[in-house]
């Protein structure tokens, strides 16, 4: 069962071929077996679980079941579950329980899908490699020498591990795209506004945007019609109709306009990892796609744009961690600054304390107009350039990531090199489009991500070009060893 | 030497709102600690703030009210500082765009003069919640309080207009009239309605140059204000012409002890870091919007005042008295109206009610005695049921819940005598009675006799145990005296 799609899943639970709690038994046997392997989820529920595949039963035997009825998924640990704990990967939050749900859970909750745990992360979101969560790294189901991703490492990881058939996560960088390319699976990061954010921890509130992750592009589409929605609990919620996503998924590429940026396949790419995009490209053009060369001038202002800006709202978004009022409090604080100082030290980890201090710096008088300031004036350029590309071509491609997974601890010393992990991903963020990555190959046996960008709400679009690929490559259904059997 | 004082306050005003600024929660006053913050307020994670639209719609009407700019688009900045009673970590306030722009309110003073004092801005903002230490919590721990954090502020900056407490008390009552008035705050002073951050320096007479200046935080009475000014004067020119000099610091003051103190210096002010809040979008503000408020905004108190002396004929002095304050201009045109004398209202409400309720520290929207109930009062002294001396005797049982005027009379058996043929037998008989008096009147000078009507007057008021109308047995008895002549 484990290796047929949520669309496949679906339905065998209409035709009765198998139960729900019979499908979450399964996913929870495998996870039960595997997991210690990947370290993907940091907490099971399978009761919850049982129950609401029981429940889920229930309605497909009434034949009133809604879209995702029975489907086991994982959320990710940044996304508040009312009654489980929701740690976001660190030790600042080990001990809380949300009395809440987020809006992505509730959603899902509506549509009948079962969730069988929250899964591991990069401490805060804040990590390309999930090499910074507090309950320690996971492991890249096709190499468990090699790095995720991240920081939605623990869903991609389940998913290609197919501990679950779909998984939810977030992207602020990249954290959806990355991990997906890493670990062969298809992920969407949405347009900014497109998915709620009430209920997902917040990273950096201007760019962070919950997605789905699973196998195939179909079944993004499935997750997506269930997980995007208006919600006047989120601001920044942006009021629009969602479209039926799997119902836009059978039109063909031809006449396709599918922008080439070089900027993308600049020096730092890997020769593998820029064969596998090309041909890729060259296979949509064979389908009558038209590939056109274009320029996004200002990617490379995108990793130190985002580096000024992301950090500068986490500092401010972390502050609430302060040991007062819940999550980690430091023993015997002697006085008020020493509670803060000391549960902050000791609940935070180096990257999520780097970050707060690089914000903490860029936002202090003086510096404002130098980082900040500049960081939102290079943000708008770099949406200009996506902008101009548009008025031309109707998609962009190219590489998710730079290079396939790495090893563990490789890139650990230098930041730096960790951040250049998103040069490709970034600016999409920035910009707040919406992007995919889908499997187009392997280097070295390990998987690479095609990424394609797509214009403001063009969800449908993107996920119909990503759905037409896979209907001609089999690079989604590949297995890492042992995983599909 | 003689020295200039420059005033400049900032004036925090709790918007009526029923619910809090960015979350649904209850606003009203005087609850349990902490049962009126909701998850939003606690800064729980993955919350979201969404704007209350009365907070915008309040603002903007203070703004009307004070003739500004109404900022069309606004909005909102991060203040960041840690401090346990601010859960986020920051307060969500306006620096960049406030709401209100210049404007200005004229104040009046004692020698009948009117003044401008210009006002920078007015900005939206949330309130804090409360620390509770020692003395008011317990021993060696500091209780938190959030039920007030998140209540809609708006805080009103004057320009350095102010050139004495006068001045400063008079500007500050006249912003109480204004946001009382137009309905948008409780006025509740003792409530923490109303606070005042008060910007102090001098400089020599006529000087052009600004002496620095000290701010002192936090006060939240008319009177509490008034000490702190006229001895923050007092202190700072004490230090110069000690040959001092003035340093720039925050500095608090004790209302009960009288005591003020230096609370930090310039060096240790916070580097709050602004920026704009991801949270929240811009917040705009159609012309529609402002021209509806406009259409709609309740009298102010200038226009008011100069209703009270047209349309009831009140005095300068009882106009601005009553027409200031909206708690006594509506309950003075209540009982003028249930009574139909404006006279006799007004010198009830500004006089006897006002000296009670003033003594007892009682607001006047909480007074024992309604409006209708003093109007019934009234009533009953114009129809010469009662004398003012009994209608003193009546206030106070009304005042004792003891029911309206008419059932007080009735109980008490308070009707005046008022029958004439009553009263003329009354005198007659007292006159009768008293031959030596009546002697001596006659026999008196007459430009003295007058003053020999008091005694008889005693004796009449004697006989009827105090319930013949007065002015109607003076009558009589001047005839009956006369006659005798």
């Amino acid at each position: 069962m484990h290796n047929r799609t949520i669309a496949e899943l679906i339905n065998g639970l209409q035709s009765k071929e198998f139960s729900s709690v019979e499908l979450t038994q399964h996913f929870l046997d495998r996870i039960g077996d595997l997991n210690p392997n990947y370290n993907a989820i940091i907490t099971v529920t399978a009761e919850q679980a049982l129950k609401a595949a029981a429940a889920a039963d229930e309605r497909l035997a009434a034949g009133n079941a809604p879209a995702m009825c029975g489907i086991p998924i994982l959320h990710k640990d940044i996304f508040c579950t009312n009654g489980v704990r929701t740690s976001c990967g660190s030790k600042m939050l080990d001990n809380f329980i949300p009395p809440y749900n987020a809006t992505v859970v509730e959603n899902f909750e509506q549509a009948g899908a079962v969730v069988l745990g929250k899964t591991n992360m990069d401490e805060f979101a804040m990590g390309s490699s999930n090499e910074t969560s507090f309950y320690g790294s996971v492991q890249n189901p096709w190499d468990t020498n090699c790095v995720p991703g991240g920081s939605s490492g623990g869903s991609a990881a389940a998913v290609a591990a197919r501990l679950a058939p779909g998984a939810t996560a977030t992207d602020t960088g990249g954290s959806i795209r990355q991990p997906a390319a890493l670990c062969g699976i298809t992920g969407l990061k949405p347009t900014y506004g497109r998915v709620s954010r009430w209920g997902m921890i917040a990273f950096a509130s201007s760019l962070d945007q919950g997605g789905p992750m699973a196998r195939t592009a179909e079944d993004c589409a499935i997750m997506l019609s269930c997980m995007a929605s208006f919600d006047d609990k989120d601001s920044t919620c942006i009021d629009r109709e969602v479209p039926d996503y799997c119902a836009a998924l059978g039109q063909d590429v031809s006449g396709l306009r599918i922008g080439v940026p070089s900027e993308y396949f600049s020096k730092g790419l890997n020769e593998g990892t820029e064969q596998a995009v090309r041909t890729a490209l060259a296979k949509l053009e064979e389908q009558g796609a038209e590939l056109v060369e274009i320029s996004l001038p200002n990617t490379g202002l995108s990793v130190p744009a985002y580096y000024v800006i992301a950090p500068a709202e986490a500092s401010a978004n972390l502050s609430r961690f302060d040991g007062v009022k819940y999550g980690y409090r430091c023993e015997d604080p002697k006085d008020l600054q020493d509670l803060y100082s000391r549960s902050r030290a000791e609940g935070f980890g180096e990257e999520v304390q780097r970050r707060i201090l690089i914000g903490t710096y860029c936002l202090s008088a003086g510096y404002y107009e130098a980082y900040y300031g500049k960081a939102q004036q290079v943000r708008q350029l770099i949406q200009r350039d996506f902008e101009k590309a548009f008025e031309t071509v109707d998609v962009i491609m190219g590489p998710t990531c730079p290079s396939p997974a790495f090893k563990f601890g490789s890139k650990g010393d230098d930041p730096v090199a960790m951040y250049l992990e998103d040069i490709y991903t970034i600016a999409t963020n920035l910009a707040g489009l919406p992007g995919m990555s889908v499997p187009c190959g392997m280097v070295d046996n390990k998987p690479v991500g095609l990424q394609i960008i797509g214009n403001y709400f063009d969800e449908a679009r993107i996920l119909n070009v990503a759905h037409q690929y896979q209907q001609i490559t089999e690079w989604h259904d590949q297995a890492p060893e042992g995983v599909a059997s | 030497m003689k020295w200039d004082t420059v005033i400049g306050l900032e004036v925090h005003v709790q918007l009526a709102t029923k619910t809090k600024i960015f979350s649904g929660a209850s606003t009203a006053f005087g609850a349990e600690p902490n049962t009126q913050a909701c998850a939003i307020d606690l800064a729980m994670p993955g919350t979201l703030p969404v704007l209350n639209k009365q907070a915008v719609h309040y603002a903007v009407m203070f703004g009307l009210a004070i003739d500004a700019e109404i900022g069309k688009e606004s909005a909102f900045e991060r203040k960041n500082y840690f401090y346990p009673d601010l859960p986020k970590g920051y307060q969500t306030t306006q620096l960049e765009k406030p709401i209100v722009g210049r404007g200005n309110v004229e104040i009046q003073l004692a020698d009948g003069s009117t003044k401008n004092i210009r006002i920078h801005h007015a900005h939206l903002e949330e309130d804090a919640g409360k620390s509770l230490h020692e003395g008011d919590f317990r021993h060696g721990v500091s209780g938190i309080d959030l039920n007030r954090a998140g209540t809609p502020l708006i805080e009103i900056v004057s320009e350095p207009d102010i050139s004495s407490a006068e001045e400063a008390i008079a500007f500050a009552k006249k912003l109480h009239s204004i946001v009382t008035s137009i309905g948008i705050c409780d006025g509740e002073m003792s409530q923490g309605s109303m606070r005042f951050d008060v910007n102090v320096s001098v400089k020599p007479s006529g000087s052009d140059t600004l002496g620095t200046r000290t701010e002192t935080k936090n006060l939240n009475s008319f009177k509490f204000m008034e000490e702190c000014i006229v001895k923050e004067v007092e202190r700072q020119i004490d230090l110069i012409e000690d040959g001092g000099t003035v340093i720039q610091e925050t500095r608090l003051y004790n209302g009960d002890t009288k005591v003020a103190r230096s609370m930090r210096s310039k060096e240790e002010a916070n580097d709050y870091r602004y920026f704009p809040c991801p949270d929240l979008l811009p917040v705009i503000v159609t012309d529609e919007t402002i021209e509806e408020l406009r259409r709609n905004l309740p009298e102010l108190p200038d226009a008011r005042q100069a209703r009270f002396v047209e349309e009831y004929g009140l005095s300068d002095y009882d106009a601005s008295v009553l027409g200031n304050d909206a708690g006594m201009a509506s309950y003075f045109e209540i009982a003028a109206k249930t009574s139909g004398s404006a006279k006799l209202a007004a010198n009830w409400t500004m006089g006897e009610l006002a000296a009670r309720l003033n003594n007892e520290d009682i607001s006047i929207a909480n007074s024992p005695v309604s409006a209708d109930q003093l109007g019934g009062l009234v009533t009953r002294i114009v129809d010469n049921s009662i004398s003012g001396k009994m209608a003193k005797e009546v206030f106070e049982g009304i005042w004792a819940g003891e029911g309206s005027a008419d059932e007080i009379i009735e109980v008490r058996g308070l009707k005046q005598v008022s029958d004439s043929g009553a009263l003329e037998q009354m005198v007659t008989d007292v006159l009768a009675a008293n031959q030596e008096m009546v002697d001596d009147y006659i026999n008196t000078d007459e430009a003295k006799r007058k003053k020999k009507l008091g005694g008889f007057m005693g004796q009449i008021m004697k006989a009827s145990k105090g319930q013949a109308n007065p002015q109607q047995v003076n009558q009589i008895l001047a005839k009956k005296l006369n006659e005798l002549l």
